[in-house]
Order: C-alpha cells, then sequence, then structure tokens
C-alpha cells in the first residue's frame, strides 16, 4: 500500500511505465478503495501495460483474463473436470450414488479459471481482465458478483469469498458501451494520447540510447499526425518503433524524406499513408 | 458542495448514480484536500464514466471549484513593464493599452513565461474585456472582446517570425505553427478560466453553471446542429461506426455454429471412455453483410444530411462491402466519391457538384429516387444486403410508388429507415413516413447520437438467429 500519489507514481516509473498525475492518482484511489479500474482508451496507448506495472509495482503477481467473443463461465470461472469425474465414477462402480455424488463435486474435480484462481490465491494479486468490450452483454454478468462482492458462487459448493482481495484492472477500447451496473462498480479511467512532452519521456526510457532532440522531434511530429483525420492514428508503441527505426537508420535529424520512407512503421492502412503524405507534402 | 456539484452534473445530462456520489465522498477521505488536481482527478474517476462527458465535467468542475479570481491585485506591481512603459498608464482601454498588452504577450508566449503569461490573462480581463457586472451571460462575448483588441493572428506571424520559422525546413515550419497555436490556446483557455472565475464571484456557481450548460454530445439535435456542435458530432460518429462494424462481425461469428457433427464428436468421446460428454458442431459459413446506404440530401435535412454522408464515409472505411446513393428526386451512385483515401471534404463537394440527384425541381421525391433505384442499381441488392434509408420521408405530395419501395425490400435482407424528425411529425403535412414503415424492418427516429447508438446496438444484437450448444 502506497502512502500517496506520488509514490505510486515513484513505483510505476520504476517499473518502467511512466503515469501522468491522473493515472497515478487513480491508481492510488484503487489501492485504497479496493475498488476495480476500469481502463479505457485508444488502441496502444498502454492499458495493458499500465496493469502490467501495477502488478510490478505492488510485488503482486498478475492473473489475466483475456476476453474475447464467446467467453462464458468455464473459460473465466471454473469447470468441472468431466473427465476425471467420468474416471472416478469407473473406478468404484458398485458403491452407492449418494457417497459418489458427494466425492466428485469437490475441490479436488474443480478447474479453476483466472477468475476463481484470483478470488482463491492465498496472496493478494492483479487481476487483469483485458479487453472486456469484446464479450457479450450477458457474460459482464459473470463479472459482477466477482468485481462487488469478491466471491464466486458455485452451486454444488456454495459461495467461495476472496481470501485476498485482488487489484482488478478492466481495459476496454471502447468498441461497446459497457453496462451501467459494470461501470458503476468501477472506478474510470480515460487514458488518451500523451502530450508531447510525456511521450518524449516514453520514447527516452524505452529506447535509451535515443538522442534527446530526436525523441523531442519525433513526439511533436507524432502529435501533428495524430491531429489529422486518420483510420489508425499512431498510438504509442508505433511511435517508438518508429524512433527505433529513424535510429537503426542512423537518421540524426527527421525531415521530409526520412517521413516519407519511414512512414509505413508508423501508420498501418495505406490510406492514411497517403493522407498523411499529401497533408505534410511529402514527395 | 459535493450535493451542488453532483447535481449540477445531473442537470448537464451526466448520468450520476447515488452509489457513484457516495464512492466519491468515501475516496475523498483519503486524499489531500489541499491538492487541487487529485481532488480533480477523484472526483473524475469516481463521478464520470464515459470519456465524452468529461469536457461537460471540466467546465461545471471550473465553476463549482474554480480558483478565486484575482481581483484588484494591483496592475502596477505586476511584471509587464514594457521597458519605456508607454501606453499601460491611464486606462479607460486605449489601444496603447492592447498594444502593450499584445507585446507582453508576445514575450510570454516566445519566452514560456508562465508568471507574465499570467498577469498579462489578469490585465487583459481587467482592461481588455469591459466586464460588466450582473449580466447573466456566459462570457463568450467577453472572451471575444479581449481576444480581438489583441490580434492573436498578427500575433502567430510575429511569433514565427521570431521563433526563426523562416530558416526552417517545411516540416519544421509545420510543426513550429503547431508549437505556438497550441501555446496560445493556453493563454485563451487561461483567458476564460478567469472571465468565468469573476463570473462565479458575480452571480454564484449555480447561476454561471445554468449559463454555460450545453446539451451533451449525443443529445444535440442533428436537425439543427451549429457548426462547432457539428464538428463535435462527427468526431463521436467515427467511434460509433467501428461499433457498427464489431457489432456486425461479432453477429456473424455467434452464429457460426451450426449442426451437430456426430463424426467429430464420437471422435472427441474417446477420451472420456466413450461418453459423449462433448458435442462438437459444423461450423457454418460465414455470410457477409453488404450495406446500402440511400440517403436523402435535399435542403430540408440538409444538416442531418451531412451527417449521414459523415456516416456512410466513416461506413466505406470499415466495410468492404458498402455501397452508397444519394437522391433528391432522382438518385446516384456515390460509393467511388467515398473511396480508399477520399478526403470527407472532397467527397462531400463532388456530390454536390458531380452526383446527378436532382431530375425535375430539385425537392425531394422519395417515389421517383426508389422507381429510379429499382430501374438501375436493382442488381446492388441481394439477399444478404442491408438497406439502411435516411431521409425525413417529405416526399412534397408527391407519389410514394410503394410497389418499387416493395420491391426494394422484398430483395434485401432487411430493410432500415433512420429519420431524424420527431416521431410526433411523422405523417403530418408532406410526410409519408407511415406509407414506408410496414415494409421495413425496422423505422427509428434518429435525432441525436444517442437515438443512433441505440439504433446502432438493436439492429446489430443477434435477435433472430437461434444459438445451439454454445
Amino acid at each position: 500500500m502506497h502512502a500517496d500519489p506520488s509514490a505510486v507514481a515513484g513505483a510505476l516509473t520504476a517499473a518502467g511505465y511512466l503515469p501522468d498525475d491522473r493515472i497515478a492518482q487513480v491508481v492510488f484511489l484503487a489501492e485504497r478503495l479496493d475498488k476495480p479500474m476500469l481502463v479505457e482508451g485508444p488502441a496502444g496507448v498502454g492499458k495493458t501495460e499500465l496493469a502490467k506495472a501495477v502488478a510490478d509495482a505492488t510485488g503482486r503477481p498478475m492473473i489475466r483474463l483475456q476476453c474475447y467473443e464467446g467467453l462464458d463461465e468455464s473459460k473465466a470461472l471454473y469447470e468441472w473436470n468431466y473427465r476425471k469425474q467420468l474416471l472416478r465414477l469407473q473406478a468404484d462402480q458398485g458403491r452407492q450414488w449418494d457417497e459418489v455424488s458427494d466425492d466428485i463435486f469437490t475441490e479436488a474435480f474443480l478447474l479453476a479459471r483466472p477468475l476463481l484462481d484470483a478470488i482463491r490465491s492465498p496472496d493478494p494479486v492483479v487481476l487483469l481482465i483485458d479487453e472486456v468490450d469484446r464479450i457479450e452483454v450477458e457474460t459482464e454478468a459473470l463479472l459482477l458478483e466477482v468485481l462487488a462482492d469478491f466471491q464466486v458462487t458455485i452451486p454444488e459448493l456454495g459461495t467461495i469469498e476472496a481470501s485476498s482481495h485482488p487489484l482488478v484492472v478492466l481495459t476496454s477500447n471502447n468498441t461497446r458501451e459497457l453496462s451501467e451496473a459494470l461501470k458503476r462498480r468501477c472506478l474510470f479511467l480515460h487514458i488518451g494520447y500523451p502530450d508531447v512532452g510525456r511521450e518524449r519521456d516514453i520514447l527516452l526510457s524505452r529506447v535509451p540510447e535515443l538522442p534527446q532532440a530526436l525523441a523531442e522531434q519525433v513526439a511533436r511530429i507524432v502529435r501533428s499526425i495524430r491531429a489529422m483525420a486518420l483510420r489508425k492514428p499512431p498510438s504509442i508503441s508505433e511511435s517508438i518503433d518508429w524512433a527505433r527505426t529513424l535510429l537503426e537508420l542512423g537518421i540524426a535529424e527527421v525531415d521530409e524524406d526520412a517521413v516519407g520512407e519511414t512512414l509505413h512503421v508508423l501508420l498501418k492502412h495505406q490510406s492514411d499513408i497517403e493522407a498523411v503524405a499529401k497533408d505534410l507534402e511529402l514527395s | 458542495m459535493l450535493a451542488g456539484f453532483v447535481g449540477e452534473l445531473r442537470q448537464a445530462g451526466l448520468p450520476v448514480s447515488m452509489v457513484e456520489a457516495i464512492d466519491a465522498a468515501k475516496a475523498l477521505e483519503h486524499i489531500d484536500m489541499g491538492d487541487r488536481n487529485a481532488f480533480k482527478h477523484t472526483l473524475g474517476a469516481t463521478l464520470v464514466k464515459h470519456a465524452r462527458h468529461y469536457s461537460a465535467f471540466e467546465t461545471a468542475f471550473e465553476v463549482y471549484f474554480g480558483l478565486r479570481p484575482r481581483i484588484g491585485e494591483d496592475l502596477a506591481s505586476l511584471p509587464l513593464g514594457s521597458g519605456d512603459g508607454e501606453g499601460a498608464g491611464a486606462g479607460g482601454g486605449g489601444e496603447g493599452d492592447a498594444e502593450a498588452l499584445a507585446e507582453a504577450l508576445f514575450r510570454a508566449v516566445r519566452d514560456e513565461d508562465t508568471a507574465l503569461l499570467a498577469a498579462v490573462v489578469l490585465a487583459s480581463v481587467e482592461r481588455l474585456a469591459g466586464m460588466e457586472p450582473g449580466r447573466p451571460v456566459g462570457g463568450t462575448y467577453y472572451l471575444y472582446r479581449a481576444l480581438r483588441r489583441l490580434d492573436l493572428e498578427a500575433l502567430t506571424e510575429r511569433l514565427f517570425e521570431a521563433m526563426g520559422g523562416i530558416e526552417l525546413g517545411q516540416l519544421e515550419q509545420r510543426l513550429l505553427r503547431e508549437e505556438i497555436e497550441l501555446r496560445l490556446e493556453q493563454f485563451r483557455m487561461e483567458l476564460r478560466a478567469e472571465i468565468r472565475r469573476r463570473l462565479v464571484a458575480d452571480r454564484g456557481a449555480d447561476a454561471v453553471a445554468k449559463t454555460l450548460r450545453r446539451p451533451l454530445v449525443e443529445d444535440i439535435d442533428l436537425m439543427h446542429a451549429g457548426r462547432a456542435e457539428l464538428g463535435e458530432i462527427e468526431r463521436a460518429v467515427h467511434p460509433l461506426t467501428r461499433k457498427l462494424a464489431t457489432r456486425m462481425a461479432q453477429r456473424r461469428k455467434q452464429a457460426k455454429k451450426g449442426r451437430l457433427d456426430m463424426r467429430a464428436t464420437i471422435r472427441r468421446s474417446m477420451s472420456a471412455g466413450g461418453a459423449l460428454v462433448d458435442p462438437r458442431f459444423r461450423s457454418r459459413r460465414p455470410s457477409r453483410p453488404e450495406l446500402v446506404v440511400l440517403s436523402d440530401i435535399s435542403g430540408s435535412v440538409a444538416t442531418f444530411a451531412r451527417f449521414t454522408l459523415q456516416l456512410v464515409y466513416a461506413l466505406a472505411h470499415e466495410f468492404t462491402r458498402v455501397r452508397s446513393f444519394a437522391f433528391i428526386d432522382a438518385i446516384d451512385e456515390v460509393t467511388e466519391y467515398f473511396g480508399t483515401g477520399a478526403e470527407f471534404g472532397s467527397a462531400l463537394a463532388r456530390i454536390s457538384s458531380e452526383a446527378e440527384v436532382v431530375w425535375l425541381d430539385g425537392h425531394s421525391d422519395y417515389g421517383n429516387a426508389f422507381d429510379q433505384f429499382t430501374h438501375r442499381y436493382f442488381n446492388a441488392l441481394s439477399p444478404r444486403s442491408v438497406v439502411l434509408v435516411t431521409g425525413d420521408a417529405r416526399s412534397n405530395y408527391h407519389d410514394p410508388n410503394i410497389g418499387a419501395f416493395g420491391e426494394i425490400a422484398t430483395a434485401a435482407r432487411s430493410v432500415h429507415w433512420l429519420n431524424p424528425e420527431a416521431r410526433r411529425y411523422w405523417d403530418t403535412g408532406d410526410s409519408i413516413m407511415g406509407s414506408y414503415a410496414p415494409l421495413c424492418d425496422g423505422v427509428h427516429e434518429v435525432r441525436n447520437l444517442r437515438q443512433l447508438e441505440a439504433f446502432v446496438e438493436s439492429v446489430t444484437l443477434p435477435t433472430v438467429t437461434s444459438r445451439i450448444g454454445a
């Protein structure tokens, strides 16, 4: 538990993630209030990175639930191990039903999935529920019990309560509106693209051999490109890739030609590349 | 104070629940109340759950928890000194005053001197804005008045030259201009904030908040949106179309599981000693939805048409199989104008200059447009295509030509009509919505983004597909 937001910021920085005021403040509150944190923002601004850094900074192991369409209880919460149960039944044929049925619905036959894992872990963990907007609205309900009460109800076993409260981080690319019920339970953190100063610092920390001036220039050009109407504006990871490329090519100062030659590192759609080239009047 | 603030957020349209207000209060116990940023971020994280509501939150926050205005400070003590001190003396807002301030602003922006910038903000409000106490205004006029006297455009050019813009390469010139614009924007924001602080001191937070209240972007009426509002709407439309695309793709995948695959099920059962515990299904070949958009672009729905074309433009970038048509009293295909790499502005210009959408008099004639469509573009429709018609169904008393529209509805998988008029005005005057409605799979009132979003959610949810197994 960190004493104040600046301690959180320090710990996150040590873990290789440069937070701004707001991020540090919300992480601090999530820790204090024991509330899940819903992190939203465009792809590639470091939402998942933040969760990893939080795990690092708090010294907790991370359990990750990657969401996708069609994710259900048996993949998120728990599943009974059919095969093991079947073998068990065949192994002691001839016994009375009552004895057996008690036997096969015990924890030994339970396959724990990430949510249950996070709840049952004796040491507190960071639970990352990644891209939560990909699951259907109906499936969202699965998460509510875990997020609000830190417990999981298994009909055959009863309610399993958390032995330690996990620090939950949900990420969303906002491809669909999450339910109000889910949002109500979370602290909300929108991460946008960083300003020039912070982007420069991120570049410098990720690509340490990058000269200061080049980092500054990369950050400014990327900001300029993000202001255009594009299908997919460059993300932070793409601007890092771009900085690496420039370094690799031995370009000390970016000019029109250098941008024109390396634009495909920054932008992933041909139409975007054409639009930017036209706008910047690159030859 | 917190209750008043939460009340104001609700008034502004933000859905703040009781639980969230309590959460905010609890969270405040853990922070240093002297730290204004921490206070703001804490309220933001607990009360605002949509990124696009954040600007409304910020406005309300500034009004309720703004700093105290710096009224009555001795202007002479401010570090405005311009050397010879000409014109800065006798007040009353003479031209010399504005010039001296512009000069100080020039130095503040060039040297990134925040103390000097703050002083310029203060002096500008004091001397140039001409604020009159007691008037129920939001401050936009005062801001305009102060900025006009400072002439920021001329200042931009001076700064550009002073910061060595002339000798720079083309790319660097552009970056420098953006940097200057950003710093001046910072000045504008601070000027606006100081004006608002004074308004609050004059009339109280509640009254000022009420004047500043504006509809959220999702509640702006699409038919009567102003220019600035249209800009906001256009920024919000893009994520919405991505959402539409994702949901359509989702629907395809959800329907993937088909009939039971006996052979695979039996093979699978081997590992469980022959018990059929894990049924397998054949996968179905996904159908590719095709979108056909018919947009009324006549004068009566001009603003809405601009918006629907924006939607079409965004859709054309998400789906490969979109065909779009525009009509007034004749119909023409506009798909190619939105092709890859096309800019929205130029596409719009080409539609108004090149597309042949006028036949007789340039007043909407839905009947004729549908009739022409069935004759010229009928091959655009297939059992897989989803047709979106956008328009107010005001056909100027022409023949609705139900037959032609019926043919379209039969040939397509489904037809959805988006109408920008309030439902209560349908079928009044020359509106013939009622004639077309029975042939549509859905008729939707879309007066604002919120309703469009509801449409997107409803149309793409798997309403009829039966899910086996899952």
